[in-house]
Formats: C-alpha cells, structure tokens, sequence
C-alpha cells in the first residue's frame, strides 16, 4: 500500500501546498487515508503527522478509517427534509442493517449525512461512491441496496437514463437534471467559445478591458458584491512575479446549484472567463476551484480544458497575442463549506485547512502562495464575457441602477418549478413566486440561503438587487405546513456549527450556545427572555472573521424578527424563569452506572 | 526608517511606526488592549477575537490590523468592553475551567481577564464538554478541559526542521488542539518549558511543574493584566 502512495506523492514532487491533491487521490484509491499514509506524507513533505492530520480531521470527504465499499453520503438539508428524507433515510438502514455515521461489520455499507450537496432542486438526494443519486424514493433505495448486495458497479445501480443536456455526455454519464426554466444572457444558447479571445482581446489593452468591466458595473455574484473591475485592477496594479486568477466553484450554501448547471452546461463560457480576467490582471495561472460534491463533473471540465489548449484558447500566445501566455487547472475541494471565503479558498488550494485569512493583506494583494490573486465567483467570469462582447453599456440595460446585470437563482422548496432562472437583478420577491409556481399558501422564503434572510409574506415586495436583498441566488420557499422553526431554523443552525472551521472563539461556541437555546426552546422550556436573550447574544458574532461567522445567528436572527409570533407560542408564559435543567436527564449516566433509579 | 503615523485611540493622539500591528502601536502609546491569542515574536492569527476595536468605525482585531495614518479607533467604549466581556465569557462556558484547582492559576491570561473584565459569572449556561486529558507524553500534559484553541502552541512550538509539534484537529466546536505523538517524544526540556509558558492558560503543564512558583507570587496575583502597559510611559 505505501508504494503507491509513494507513487502518488511523487506525482506532485512531495510538495505540501499540494497536499489537498495527494490527499484527495490516497482517499479515491484505497477509500481512506490510513495512519501508514500519513506517517509517508509527513515523512515525504517534512512536515509532523498532526500537520497532515489536521487538514485530514477538516475536510468532510477525507476519513481516516475504511468507509466501506458503498459509502452513501445523504444530503441533510432542509429541503432534502420537506421531501422525504427521514423515509429514504431509514429505508437505507433498515435494508442495509447500519445505522448513519457507520460501517456495516462486513464493510459493505457506509452510510453518512453530508450538507447540502447542491441539488436541491431533486431532492432527496445521495453520493454514492462519487455518483449522484436524485429523487429518491424508498422503492429505489430498496433497489439499490439490493444491487449493492449483488455487488453491482455503481454505474450499473443507475436505471434512471441520464439527466438532459451534458449530463448525459459519456464523460459524465449523471442522472442528474439541469432543470434550467429561464435563460438570460449568461445561459444564453447563442454563444461562439473563444469568439472574445480571437475577436476582442487582441484589439484591446489590459487596460481597457478594465475599463469595459468597470463600465458595466458589474459586481461580485458570490454575494458580497465587490465591484469586479476594482477588483481586478488591484490585483493588475499589485506587484508579483507571478500572479493568479481563481474562479471559486465551491458553491456550499444550501440552496444554491446554478454553479452546477453552468459547469456542466457553459464551462467554456466560463473559462473563456478566467481567459479574460487573467488578460486583464497579467496572470499566468488559473485555478478553477470546485466542491468535492461536483466530482462527477471532472472528466467533463478536463475534457473541456483539453479542447482550450488545442485550439489555442489557453496556453502559449493565446489568440495569437504575443506573450499572453495562460492556463488553468482544477483544484477540488472534500467537503467543507467555508472553503467558498475566498481567502479559505486559497488556503485549501495551499494544502492547509480552509480558514480564512486576516485582513489586510487582500488576495489582490498577497493570494495563493502569496502572490496577488483575483478570486471571482463562477456567474462572474461568465458575464464577464458577455460584457466584452456586447459593451458594458448593453449590460446596463439589464437589471437596476445599483445592480446591474442578471442573476441565476437556484429555487427550491415548495413550488412546482425548481430550478436555475436567469432574470434581471430588480425581480420582485412576490414575481419570483408567481414564476416558480410557489404553493399559493406560502409561509416563508429564505433568500440567500442560511446566510440570508427569512422573509415573512408581508416583505414579499422587496427586491433582488445589492440595493435591497442582496443574494447569491438560494431562494427556498416554505408552505404553511413547515414547522420554520424546528424544520429549517434548527437545520440551519446546525449547518454553520458543522461548517465553522473552528478559528474565532465567537463562530465556534455562539451558534452552539444559540442551538442549545433554540433547543430550550422547542422543548416546551423556554420563557420570554430566552428570545431576547438570543438576540442579544447573537451581536458577538459581528466580530467573526469571515461571513460564516458574522451571519452564524442569521436564522435566528431574521427568523425572530419576521416570525417572533412563532417563538412567543412556543414559550412558558407563567413564568419568567426556567433553568431548562432536567435531572433525570443530567444524572442518566450516574443512574446508569450506579443502578440507582430517581424517586419522583 | 519607516514612516511615523498619527492617529487617535478612543480620542486621543498617538504616533507609531507605518504598519506596526496596532496592538503594538498602542501599546507604545500606553494604551492596553487586551489580547488572548496574540503572543509577542510570533505570527499574529486573530483567533480569539478579544482585541476587537472599531476602526474607522468597522469591527477589526489590533493584532492582526497594521497601523496607517488617520486610523480612528474606538477600544475602551462600553460596546466593545462588552465584547471582550462576552468572548471570554464565551471561553469560559466552552470548556472546563476550575481555577481554584488549576496549576496555572495567578498566572493564567484568561483568569486575568476574567478579573480585569469583572466576571463574576458567565451570562451564557456552561456547555459542559467531555474532553480528555492527553498524558501520554513523558514531558508534558495536554490538559484538554482548559484549552481555549488560541493556537500559540501550534505556532511558536517547532522543531529544528520546522515541524509543527502541535495541530488543530476537527474544526468548529469539535476542534481540538493535539501534540504529535513522535515528535512529542523528542521535545526537549526546553522546548517543553516554553509550550508551557506560551500557552496562556494551564492546558499545557510541564510534569511536577505546575506548583514550583507558589500562589502569592505570581505574575497577576496583584496586578491586575495590562495594568503594566498603563503604567508605562509612551516611547517615541
């Protein structure tokens, strides 16, 4: 076993900034990261086992034990709950004998939760050995299990036929569905790859590229919304011998999936993308960074980028420009949410835990390996080459003064239409609704994801746009059947305690304390001053590091001031004390040792 | 010579060095602001989140933060000293901390702030964790009940190769701070000295150290933390 973990450290000259790489293959080869391994690459790289241990004991897909044979990864978001995921849950256990979060004793099945795996939009939803499973049905998994037993190829598990578009392309070979409703300028069929690279670039400086980017006003579609032409003159005024444009694919947060749908749909819009952005800044590598969930995609992205490179779109002297010389490799991530913080983002493609860095110094200046770094959301760099072939000004005709443009929303929930619409920036709540087919009786929206807000129908008038409710494009819509409280608030807590990277003191305890709360809460033992008290704690984490940490108490946050009703019925009202101490709870385990019993 | 740059902290006027992380420039000025996770001599991580100060009215760590020219700063006000009042409170319910039996205690930052900070009892209810003590290393113990994950271990212990002898495992609320298990064996006294002195509470001990320096003596037992630095006269 440790040749060939041999051969894979050799393979990326025992160099640890690569360590995600070598990590990633060990774990693909033998289904886990044995401390024999460990003892290789700390041995190979010189760095103390601990030190690779804690890049391992990070990342959700990289275990350190066999994970069996199948190993099931089941989606435990909210929607994936609204549709059926306690039924396909237990259907797994009851037919595979093993609970979630174990081996069977035989090492045939594993089974194991996993946040949102961006397919919220068919749901349930499972990664089986890398492949993804939609729709899900306890018929189905029944089926599953049983083809498991017969030892059949994961492949040969899929009955399904293949999802539209690329998805059914032989490099992909996924059931998943594209489910696009609504095309704009970024999903727009009529596009020529390369047609900027040949047409527009050599005609043009650096400089004015900036410039046409800058006119379009175009900002960031991650969500935070920093002007992408500022963005990337920083980065061109920076100095460095080398520099980097990133494109951050590590679409985590529950509810999205357009990334999805264009990697598998426009990855050469988007490279094209990458192409421009690094003609801007004078780059020279490109590193497209994709969630270990989308996997399945990477023979598909590598095939994509091969083509580049023959026809010259990357590469030496690309479209013939002298000395522009560029290209691009693709970095996976294993399973952790923070690593779409853009300085996270960076730290992973390093080989570290994803964490986010301190600021000052910005990526612009002080990147990857500490050269000046452009990182850019995926939407981004594929407008941006609409923006080079029609002029900033055509795409200010799209959208609002303040956000120009258009957006891809990633809807789910309870509507009869999920899926990715493109529509201009400035679409009411209330329009989205009345698009998607949302259930007349809706509760709530949660826009933005768990990050966002929880919007109560009376604010069904507000606008997508940066001026108003800014979004990286996760609408969930709830029916008047959903408990908000115990079904998505709770949830979403519990996804940013999971996904903490553990750093700021604030993001590591405050959502834990808060969830213990909510817990008091929803167990019938919260008063009045619970609910304020959640509030008021909530502001501690305003001095998080990153956005994980500062919107950590978002759920319950928005939750209580668009649905306090809600937590006020579920509150004691005769007393204004409850300690939420249970004895018989707390002394369980003594009781359990000792053989004593409580007397009532 | 670098650059001198005025700016103010809480209205008053001071001077440092461009760039100076502004824990330092304020401490130069004789202003203390209170820090946890950041050690003198080594790389600053902002992690711990204490020296929170509003600068130009936005949430930022000094330690982490270079000094420029106009900074306004905001630190000894009523919304950041309860702040800092609910982080260390927060480190408090998130382990196990008994001071009245612990080695480190008179000696102990989070103690001391707990002190400067008027803590007589957390807001938040206690989380109670199960966490193990580490005593499998001849040298040292890992008393894992007190670690406060503020990573001065990790960053200030290496070996002549510059291997880390501490990591971050997990992460979030699981996270744990561990020795490595060989490297750990052939930590030298001195080495083990200094992680004990690093570390600004008693989870890293020093074997039949821990009550060498009696109670009575020791660096906070009658002045209170940070009272040196207000002590001092600013250096120009």
């Amino acid at each position: 076993m440790v040749a060939s973990v041999t051969s894979i450290l050799e393979k990326y000259n025992k160099d640890k900034t690569r360590l995600m790489d070598i990590l990633l293959e060990i774990q693909e080869a033998f289904g886990y990261i044995s401390s024999e391994a460990v003892n290789e690459i700390a041995r190979c790289c010189n760095i103390s086992t601990v030190d690779v241990q804690q890049t391992i004991s990070f990342y959700h897909f990289f275990t350190q034990k066999p994970t069996g044979k199948y190993t099931v990864y089941l989606n435990n978001s909210v929607v994936a709950n609204m549709m059926g995921r306690e039924q396909i849950k237990e259907t797994f256990e009851r037919e595979t004998g093993t609970k979630f979060g174990q081996v069977s004793e035989d090492g045939l099945f594993g089974l194991f939760d996993t946040s949102c795996i961006g397919m919220n939009d068919q749901e349930p939803s499972a990664i089986i050995n890398g492949k993804v499973f939609t729709n899900l049905t306890p018929f189905r998994v029944k089926e599953l299990v049983r083809g498991m037993r017969e030892g059949k190829d994961v492949e040969e598990l899929m009955v399904e036929g293949y999802g539209d578009g690329n998805n059914g392309n032989k490099l992909v070979r996924s059931m998943v569905m594209n489910n696009i409703r609504r095309k704009g300028p970024i999903l727009d069929d009529n596009y020529t790859p390369g047609i900027v690279i040949w047409k527009k670039l050599p005609t043009m400086t650096p400089e004015q590229v900036i410039a046409e980017v800058k006119a379009s006003n175009i900002k960031g579609r991650g969500g935070a919304g920093f002007p992408t032409g500022l963005k990337w003159e920083f980065c061109r005024r920076a100095k460095g011998d080398r520099k980097f444009i990133f494109c951050n694919a590590d679409e985590g947060e529950p509810g999205t999936f357009k990334d999805r749908v264009i990697l598998t749909e426009r990855p050469k819009l988007l490279f094209e993308g990458m192409v421009i952005a690094a003609y801007a800044v004078g780059a020279t590598e490109g590193i497209l960074y994709v969630r270990h969930e989308y996997k399945y995609l990477q023979k598909h992205l590598e095939s994509i980028l091969q083509g580049a490179r023959e026809r010259n779109l990357l590469g030496k002297d690309i479209g013939g420009i002298k000395g522009f010389n560029f290209d691009i490799r693709i970095q996976f991530g294993a399973g952790a949410y923070v690593c779409g913080e853009e300085s996270a983002l960076i730290e992973s493609a390093e080989g570290k835990r994803g964490e986010p860095r301190d600021r000052p110094p910005f990526p612009v200046e002080k990147g990857y390996l500490d050269y000046p770094t452009v990182v850019n959301n995926v939407e981004t760099l594929c407008a941006v080459v609409k923006v080079m072939l029609n002029g900033g000004e055509w795409y200010r005709s799209f959208g609002t003064q303040d956000s120009t443009g258009t957006k891809l929303l990633s809807v789910s929930g309870d509507c009869k239409y999920p899926g990715v619409y493109e529509v201009e920036w400035g679409f009411s709540v209330y329009d989205i609704l009345g698009m998607v087919g949302a259930t007349p009786d809706v509760q709530a929206v949660q826009v933005g994801g768990p990050s966002g807000t929880l919007l109560a129908p009376v604010e069904f008038r507000r606008i997508l746009g940066y001026e108003d409710l800014a979004t990286g494009g996760s609408i969930i819509i709830f029916g008047k059947h959903r408990d908000l409280l115990k079904d998505v608030v709770l949830n979403f807590t519990e996804f940013f305690i999971d996904e903490s990277c553990g750093s700021c003191s604030t993001c590591r305890i405050m959502p834990v304390v808060l969830r213990n709360k909510l817990l008091k809460i929803l167990n019938g033992k919260g008063v009045i001053k619970d609910i304020d008290d959640m509030l008021e704690w909530a502001k501690v984490l305003k001095a998080s590091r990153c956005g994980l940490g500062q919107t950590a108490a978002n759920p319950i946050v928005s939750s209580i001031k668009n649905f306090r009703h809600l937590y006020e019925q579920r509150v004691r009202m005769d007393t204004d004390f409850d300690s939420g101490f249970n004895l018989a709870e707390s002394v369980k385990d003594y009781i359990e040792a000792s053989g004593r019993v409580i007397v009532e | 010579m670098a650059k001198i740059v005025n700016f103010t902290i809480d209205g008053k006027d001071c001077i440092a060095e461009e760039g100076l992380y502004l824990v330092q420039a304020a401490k130069n000025n004789g202003v203390y602001i209170p820090t946890l996770c950041n050690y003198e001599g080594i790389k600053p991580k902002g992690s711990c989140r204490i020296c929170t100060v509003r600068i130009n009215g936005r949430l930022m760590t000094s330690c982490t933060t270079p000094i420029s020219d106009g900074m306004k700063i905001e630190s000894n006000t009523e919304e950041i000293n309860d702040l800092r009042k609910a982080i260390i409170e927060l480190l408090f319910v998130e382990g196990n901390h008994f001071c009245p039996a612990c080695e480190k205690s008179g000696n102990c930052e989070l103690q001391a702030l707990a002190y400067r900070f008027k803590i007589m009892v957390p807001r938040y209810p206690y989380t109670f964790p199960q966490r193990r003590v580490d005593a499998s290393n001849p040298k040292i113990i890992k008393e894992q009940n007190r670690c406060i994950m503020c990573k001065r271990c990790i960053r200030a212990i290496k070996d002549e190769q510059g291997r880390s002898l501490f990591a971050y495992k997990k992460r979030g609320h699981k996270s744990e701070v561990v020795l490595d298990p060989v490297l750990g064996l052939q930590m030298s006294d001195e080495l083990a000295r200094k992680a004990m002195a690093v570390c600004p509470v008693g989870s890293i001990l020093v074997r039949e150290q821990g009550f060498i320096q009696p109670i009575g003596t020791r660096k906070f037992d009658k002045k209170p933390i940070g009272s040196e630095i207000e002590m001092s006269q600013p250096t120009k």
